[in-house]
């Protein structure tokens, strides 16, 4: 069976070029997308292969989702998709067209309150280097709201996807448990 | 990365469609494809993302089967109370898989479809010979670095072993991978590599997994996964075993036991004769040691990977002792 066009290609961008040995190039596979970031709705045109992780850091000024290993490997990148936590360097942007996306910048505004999870971890000196930070944070923040927190075992299995290479985890570990207990 | 088109399906015609176009992969979770993508080991002309298909991620459950959507994601399954209840095996092979995050990505159908972790394989600008990757190229893991290689099911053009959890406790449980209308046994779902290790599976160009469904049991019923591993989370089995047991009326006659192993093979394996020695026995702890040993009958080992051959029959003892235990 032939495929009879019934997908709905993504409309190309006008414009946008790339330079193949010296020969300016239209770039193909390039799509418009409106995604939902933070409450707020945001235009971004990229290639379709571009992960949440690189729109949202290289094309979006959101440069709090860190990029560790870019292969699903460390957590650095977590973010909330409909509410729940993901890897953004495993997920193209174009998937997320259409679902809510909370970054670190959206957990609390400049000037407010540090939400509960971030106060625990300044608190309990979570960090050293603080790479790890914000995908520790995402991530300790669905893990509670999972019901994930309700003992070490419990907050170091279901952390687990998050490295910390500075090897924070013991303090991590008493920032999860404090904040779950403020927000239970 | 190589650059690539990303289109919707919105219905299961036009992933069905789509699946049998060259040089064009079905998205779901993304969590294998946008890694190997990177990787350079999957280079598709065409995505075509089947995730925001609608009524593919159901899990559910009657007296006879529990049928589990394909796009239903790892986590929503690990937790779900009739599969914890029913399944208890399948439960624990999913959520001891992966972490948090992948699980709310990964789906059902992807997670069975997940390629081998062999470093060889995954590498393909330094290390060219690949027969799963590019046929009659070799294969650098025979003679490399294979300590999370197969001792069992290889053969001398391929000694990958499949990395997922879930597929081992459906093939203990006798699943049925569907296919649309077409349903295959998962142990004839996937394929031993032979002389041609890029064929894993039994799908046909234009197939996609719809579902999978997994008879209800009382060996299922009491069920249990028990993975051991280089870390304690967060890591691939480096032996794996998923046992249901059920026992007589005087609580002690084993009248049926499932038996499959991950982590040694290069398939989800299902370790019959194991299940044949202490089906209608005593339940008996050296019997059961004795028995075990059965689990690796024909391994190959090939230097750092033979550790396996030891832990794996222990690992099917302690999960037997285990379960068996249990009330």
């Amino acid at each position: 069976m032939f495929f009879g066009l019934l997908l709905v290609e993504r409309p190309a961008a006008l414009g946008t070029y790339c330079h193949q040995n010296g020969v300016k190039t239209p770039m193909t596979n390039q799509i418009s997308l409106n995604l939902d970031i933070n409450g707020k709705s945001r235009q971004v045109t990229v290639e379709a292969r571009v992960t949440l992780l690189d729109a949202l850091r290289e094309h979006l000024e959101l440069t709090g989702t860190k990029k560790g290993c870019d292969h699903g490997q460390c957590g650095a990148c977590t973010v909330h998709v409909d509410g729940e936590r993901v890897l953004s360097c495993l997920t193209l942007a174009a998937q997320v067209e259409g679902s809510t996306i909370n970054t670190i910048e959206g957990l609390s505004a400049p000037g407010d309150a540090l939400h509960p999870v971030q106060a625990a971890f300044l608190e309990h000196d979570a960090f050293q280097c603080g790479y790890c930070t914000p995908g520790q944070i995402m991530s300790a923040v669905a893990c509670i709201r999972e019901g994930h927190a309700g003992s070490d075992d419990e907050i170091r299995e279901y952390m687990s996807g998050n490295l910390c290479r500075c090897g924070a985890y013991p303090h991590i570990v008493d920032a999860v448990r404090e904040a779950a207990k403020e927000l239970s | 990365m190589r650059d690539f088109s990303y289109v919707r399906a919105a219905t299961i015609d036009e992933a069905l469609s789509a699946a049998a176009m060259p040089a064009t992969m079905l998205l779901a979770g993304g969590t294998t494809l946008i890694d190997l993508a990177k990787c350079g080991v999957a280079e598709p002309e065409r995505v075509v993302d089947i995730s925001h298909l609608k009524g593919l991620d159901g899990v559910r459950i009657d007296g006879k089967a529990a049928t589990i959507g394909a796009l239903a994601r790892m986590s929503r399954v690990a937790e779900d109370p009739a599969i914890k209840g029913e399944f208890p095996a399948i439960s624990e092979a999913l959520w001891q898989a992966a972490s948090a995050q992948i699980r709310n990505m990964a789906t059902i159908g992807g997670n069975l479809l997940q390629r081998t972790r062999c470093a060889y394989f995954r590498d393909p600008a330094t290390f060219p010979n690949c027969n799963k990757r590019n046929p009659g190229s070799g294969c650098a893991a025979l003679t490399g670095v294979n300590r999370s290689h197969a001792v069992l099911g290889g053969s001398s053009a391929c000694i990958a072993t499949y990395p997922g959890d879930l597929a081992v406790a459906l093939t203990a449980f006798d699943a049925l991978v569907h296919l649309g209308d077409r349903q295959v046994p998962v142990d004839d779902f996937f394929l031993l590599p032979g002389a041609r290790p890029d064929k894993e599976h039994a799908m046909r160009p234009g197939e996609i997994i719809t579902a999978i469904s997994v008879p209800a049991s009382p060996a299922a019923r009491r069920s249990t996964f028990l993975k051991v591993r280089d870390r304690q989370s967060y890591e691939f089995a480096a032996a794996s075993a998923a046992v249901g047991i059920e026992l007589g009326g005087d609580g002690r006659t084993i009248t049926d036991i499932r038996i499959a192993l991950g982590g040694i093979a290069t398939k989800p394996w299902r370790a019959r004769a194991v299940e044949d020695a202490l089906r209608g026995t005593a339940f008996e702890h050296d019997a059961i040691k004795e028995a075990s040993r059965l689990a690796v009958e024909g391994a190959i080992d090939h230097g750092a990977n033979h550790y396996k051959i030891e832990l794996a029959p222990r690992v099917v003892e302690r999960a037997i002792l285990k379960i068996g235990a249990a009330a």
